[in-house]
């Protein structure tokens, strides 16, 4: 137990969303690469999808009556933490293998650490998240780990 | 081609060398169709007087992963059809604004021929010259 983590908020570690397994489609890889800016005719025609289409794949799909007002989605996998404001986090993605329309892939979310680091204002909590998305063989396509630091 | 059997692409490249700069100046449309294909309702990236009013936002604010993927796109326009992008991590370290211009860029940092792996320092900037989103990438050439 540290200054600001309690035990029971650290036996959140370990937690996982249940799998969500969603269809790549030609059209949401078409309107992705358009809405990046994307350049490349194979991204823009949907024969592939381009690096970072699994944000949109697996962005949470909320009702309305879900989201806060201020239209942010709650993350329930994320225990409530002693220190709320957001500050940088970090992305970390491996990419395994190519994604093409048709595939269907399966994510599931992980909370794999909590820990307090002292700051220069005062003391940060860290968070990571690690997002394994696989295909219907079990083969892993992408590996993201996301770090949040809250002060 | 090379006797190691490696693209003679890859025995050109050394650290140092640069990776094309793009200029992006995302506008509402961009930034409401962005967000729309995510599914992100936050406010603060289509509602300008919450973004300014209650946020305290000089405007709306351009959604993090977007600075992401277009440091995506830097590599892989780079690389061609040579290799492949194996891996980036980034983060967004200062906040940016619709009607900004950002420029998306990388450095070569490290050549490995045993691997045919190079590792990039990536970022976007902003026109004062900020490093907005600092990065590093790995990217893979094929061996032929």
């Amino acid at each position: 137990m540290t200054a600001l983590l309690s035990d029971e908020l650290l036996a959140n570690i370990g937690r996982s969303n249940p799998p969500q397994r969603e269809l790549v489609t030609r059209r949401d890889i078409r309107k992705y690469a358009v809405a990046t800016g994307n350049r490349q005719r194979k991204y823009l025609d949907g024969d592939q999808a381009p690096p970072m289409f699994h944000v949109p794949l697996f962005w949470d799909v909320v009702e309305l009556d879900q989201l806060t007002p201020d239209g942010v989605s709650i993350d329930t996998l994320l225990p409530k933490f002693p220190l709320e404001k957001a500050m940088a986090g970090g992305l970390k993605i491996e990419y395994h293998r190519d994604i093409f329309p048709g595939d269907w892939l399966t994510a599931t979310r992980t909370l794999t650490a909590i820990y307090e680091k002292q700051g220069r204002s005062g003391p940060l909590i860290f968070y990571e998240v690690i997002m394994n998305i696989v295909d219907d063989d079990g083969q892993l396509v992408i590996r993201e780990k996301t770090t949040r630091i809250l002060r | 081609m090379t006797a190691a059997g490696k693209p003679a692409r890859f025995d050109s490249i050394r650290p140092g060398d640069e990776l094309p700069q793009r200029a992006f100046k995302p506008d509402n449309v961009q930034s409401m169709l962005y967000n729309a294909v995510l599914w992100n309702g936050h406010r603060i990236h289509f509602d300008e007087p919450y973004a300014r009013d209650i946020e305290g936002y000089p405007g709306l604010v351009i959604a993090g992963p977007l600075l992401g993927d277009w440091l995506n796109q830097c590599v892989e326009e780079w690389l061609g059809d040579d290799g492949r992008l194996a891996a980036i991590e980034y983060s967004n370290r200062i906040a940016t604004y619709i009607g900004e211009t950002l420029y998306s860029g990388g450095v070569v940092t490290a050549c490995r021929p045993d691997s045919g792996e190079v590792d990039i320092e990536v970022f976007i900037k902003n026109e004062a010259g900020d490093v907005v989103t600092p990065g590093r990438a790995l990217a893979r050439f094929y061996r032929f």
